[in-house]
């Protein structure tokens, strides 16, 4: 197997950066839909419920079957492919933003408010840095879970590492089969280790010491 | 709008003429209904406080008083009514502009956890749009007369702190713009007696030393007669039942209700009334860290003084050792006693039995405004004190 990847550095090496470029973009792009749609919800009980509601149920949509639907209107590549991994990858955000909000002591929002700082005000300097360590939370489930995600996402000819697993898998008998689709998955398991590495850290470098535990 | 009124300060202790930086604050007809609630929890309220003057705020749970307090900085809009801070009408203003003139003071000081403390000090301030100069003296002003050092405590966080500390910082906060209102709403709630009691005695100093407009909502009686230059006693609905001096309220309560709210041990009461800086205090034998042992048992032996006060180089007093234990040692020691019982001079007697109770010490040591000795006071003072009011309420 060594040899099969070494025999293919560039392509593996190529594939990979594709991979986590998808992954850290659409994480991104999904973590600030994430804590958007929780900025809006949190204050009502009920949005709150529903929003909790539409996350749960999206969870359990299999991936395959999205990117499925998804190929009607956008066709084979790269649209359905980050439409679905940021899909998945605002709901976990989603979820600990909410949380992460809603259990912001309301004493320091009123004292906050009774300072004379404004809503917004409130909202960027003292709920949402509050609320930091619970969305970073969110943010290292999703990235670890669209990881395996993205995989999928090959199926519909997007970008990365899912192309040595699905090509391997439809060749299964033939020659490197296995080896293709062990270095897709061992090379996707290593990548998500070392991201989750960088979110911890991004955690330590952005958690004020006053709230870091 | 810092020189509006000029009317005196009533019921105050101390200096006639103080200094003012406060305005008057009327409200009138103030009312606040709840959607779906018959009564409305605030009630036609109207009500005068003068500039200046430390008004109190106590009444039995749920009686509105809270409420109140928080309309005049609208956090609660009023339903209905009108709210004037000097000659201005606020009640339209914008609310977060209007709530940056006015200090606002909750339980635990309502820091922000993460920020450190200068930050949340130069919060107001920074909203103002000072420049960082300009706001780094003041954090450093502020910190000085709550009583921190701001060398030690300007960088740290507030889980750093103790809950005392964490209450003065949120004083320091409240006060950053310098503005002429503080409201406070039972700030002193959330930390053990006699800490809480080393408070109020700092903000009666800050108070005599700024002149602000405090309102204060406590449950707490003893708080209210401590702190206040009037107290409002309030009913469900936030009914004004009795606006008075609080020596007024404990010898003439305008109805049953208030003196049940007063309590039973109205006389005992009297007590939070007589101030420690009233009584005669006893000079005793001092000496400073450092000094020669022998030379100071000669002069307290010389005195008839059975124990001698020890003061550190700034001359706050840090033990006080019998001469016995002073005359085993060649230097007087730099010791500090953790359990040594200190009162202020605005303290009560009230505060000061409390203290000798909770050191198990049959005296305290009453210290001045800025933190120097002024004396000490034994049980038998307060004993005196006492027997006097009984003899009064008998006779």
């Amino acid at each position: 197997m060594w040899e099969y990847v070494t025999e293919r550095a560039d392509l593996v090496a190529f594939q990979a950066f594709q991979h986590v470029s998808l992954v850290v973009q659409c994480v991104l792009l999904g973590s600030l839909i994430g804590v958007a749609v929780a900025v809006l919800v949190y204050r009502s009980p009920k949005a709150t419920a529903l929003a909790n509601g539409a996350s749960a149920v999206g969870l359990t949509i299999p991936a395959f079957a999205l990117l499925g639907v998804l190929l009607t209107p956008f066709g084979f590549g790269i649209t359905p492919a980050v439409i679905a991994v940021t899909f998945y990858a605002a709901l976990p955000v989603l979820r600990n933003a909410v949380v992460g909000l809603a259990g912001v002591d309301r004493s320091l929002v009123e004292s906050a408010r009774g300072i004379g700082m404004s809503r917004m005000r409130t909202l960027l300097r003292v709920e949402l840095p509050l609320a930091w360590p619970v969305v970073l939370a969110g943010v290292r489930v999703s990235t670890q879970m669209v990881m395996g995600i993205a995989a999928i996402a090959a199926y519909v000819l997007g970008p990365g590492l899912g192309g040595f697993i699905f090509s391997g898998l439809s060749r299964l008998g033939g020659a490197n089969a296995v080896n293709s689709t062990l270095t897709g998955t061992i090379a996707i398991v290593l990548l998500a280790l070392v991201l989750d590495l960088l979110l911890v850290l991004a955690g330590r470098l952005t958690t004020s010491r006053g709230i870091r535990v | 709008m810092s020189e509006a009124t000029s009317a005196p300060p009533a019921g105050t202790v101390g200096s006639g003429d103080r200094h003012i930086s406060g305005v008057a604050i009327r409200l009138d007809g103030v009312t606040k209904r709840y959607p779906g609630q018959d009564h409305p929890a605030v009630d036609d309220v109207t009500l005068e406080i003068a500039a200046g003057e430390t008004v109190m705020f106590v009444g039995p749970s749920g009686c509105g008083k809270t409420t109140l307090l928080k309309m005049l900085n609208r956090l609660i809009e009023p339903s209905s009514g009108r709210i004037h801070l000097g000659d201005e009408d606020v009640t339209d203003q914008d609310a977060d502009q209007l709530r940056r003139r006015i200090g606002y003071v909750i339980q635990a000081g309502g820091l922000f956890p993460h920020m450190t403390v200068a930050t949340n000090i130069g919060m107001v301030p920074r909203m103002l749009k000072w420049d960082k100069q300009r706001i780094a003296e003041r954090v450093d002003e502020l910190l000085d007369l709550v009583g921190l050092d701001p060398a030690v405590y300007r960088d740290r966080y507030p889980r750093e702190l103790s809950g005392g500390q964490q209450q003065r910082v949120g004083v320091a906060r409240a006060l950053a713009a310098d503005p002429p209102v503080l409201l406070m709403d039972e700030p002193f709630g959330a930390v053990d007696p006699i800490t809480r009691q080393r408070l109020q005695d700092e903000l009666l100093r800050i108070q005599e030393e700024l002149g602000k407009t405090i309102v204060f909502v406590t449950h707490d009686f003893d708080e209210a007669v401590k702190l206040g230059d009037k107290i409002v006693v309030f009913d469900v609905g936030a009914r004004v039942v009795q606006y008075d001096t609080p020596e007024r309220i404990l010898a003439e309560p305008a109805e049953d209700y208030v003196a049940d709210f007063v309590g039973a041990g109205a006389t005992l009461k009297q007590l939070t009334l007589t101030r420690v800086g009233d009584v005669d205090l006893m000079q005793v034998t001092t000496a400073t860290v450092g000094s020669d042992s022998a030379q100071v048992v000669a002069a307290a032996q010389a005195a008839g003084d059975g124990f001698v006060v020890v003061l550190d180089r700034r001359g706050r007093p840090i033990s006080w050792p019998t001469v016995a234990e002073l005359a085993r040692t060649t230097t007087v020691p730099d010791t500090v006693d953790e359990r040594l019982p200190v009162v202020g001079l605005r303290s009560t007697l009230n505060d000061a039995l409390d203290t000798m109770l909770a050191a198990s010490q049959g005296g305290v040591v009453v210290t001045s405004r800025r933190g120097g000795l002024a004396g000490v006071m034994a049980v038998e003072t307060v004993m005196a004190a006492i027997q006097r009011t009984r003899t009064e309420v008998a006779g």
